[in-house]
């Protein structure tokens, strides 16, 4: 059975990922993802992989959010505090979660996953960090120019053209 | 190991259906990535914790790689969004449908 810890934990990343959707203000709403993003990591610990949880925090926690917080303040005042969504399509959409919940849900308490339970040793890191520069290498290079070009793309693409403009 | 196997699986699920709620009901382009991020944070979840329980170190390789392209991703989203904010002064996706260069 689940313990406190795993409940508090999936509480939080729960309740704030609703928060996130619906907290009226995007300031707050991102840091309300901060929340279900830290949980998430909270499990990767409880899953003995301390490595992605790391990894997890670094990326997610440290940067994405920031990121995110940064474009919230780029926007206009009154569109951060602004509700933006039809009122009809907030139960279909309530609907829809509750079908996919309880259909997935179904099939998975139906499945043969619920027997399924280990004691056998967690992966050691040092293994990951083997497997990452012997059978994956050239996949983490392929990463590394896709997050170069990313960057570049963005970069490029939130370029004001108009200050240049006014200084020539 | 207390805790199960189908435990993370439910959360996962959980995080999915609010994922997808987000995805259908808002209009709000921050929205609407937040819950992009939900969702692929529902993956990786699901990644983890299978790999504990095979035990096998290929989940938390993908589980990595993942969390890197998401990084990407929401770099090139949030320079879209402010493109589009720039263009029409405006987050909400429905001005978004007469996109033109």
């Amino acid at each position: 059975m689940a313990d406190a810890l795993f409940l508090a934990i999936s509480v939080l990343t729960i309740g704030s990922a609703i928060a996130a959707l619906e907290m009226r203000s995007l300031v707050y709403g991102s840091i309300a993802l901060m929340g279900t993003l830290g949980g998430v990591a909270g499990f990767y610990v409880m899953l003995d992989s301390p490595f992605v949880a790391m990894f997890q925090l670094a990326v997610y926690v440290g940067s994405i959010a920031v990121l995110i917080l940064f474009t919230v303040m780029l926007v206009k005042r009154e569109l951060i505090f602004k509700k933006i969504e039809d009122p009809k399509r907030k139960f279909a959409g309530i609907g829809l979660m509750l079908i996919v919940i309880l259909a997935l849900g179904a099939v998975i308490m139906d499945s043969g996953i619920k027997t399924i339970s280990t004691d056998s040793e967690p992966v050691d890191f040092r293994e990951i960090g083997g497997d990452f520069l012997t059978y994956y290498w050239p996949a983490l290079i392929l990463m590394a120019l896709i997050l170069a070009g990313s960057v570049m793309g963005a970069l490029v693409l939130a370029r004001r053209e108009d200050t240049i403009e006014n200084e020539q | 190991m207390s805790n199960e196997l189908i435990e993370f699986v439910l959360i996962s699920v959980a995080l999915l259906g609010i994922g997808i709620y987000g995805l259908a009901v808002k209009r709000n382009a921050i929205r609407m990535l937040f819950a992009v991020e939900i969702i692929v944070n529902a993956a990786n979840l699901n990644l983890v914790a299978f790999a504990r329980f095979m035990p096998h170190s290929g989940g938390q390789t993908l589980a990595l790689f993942s969390i890197a392209i998401a990084a990407a991703e929401v770099a090139v989203g949030l320079a879209l969004i402010i493109v589009a904010y720039r263009m029409y002064k405006n987050i909400d996706i429905a001005d978004f449908r007469s996109l033109k260069g």
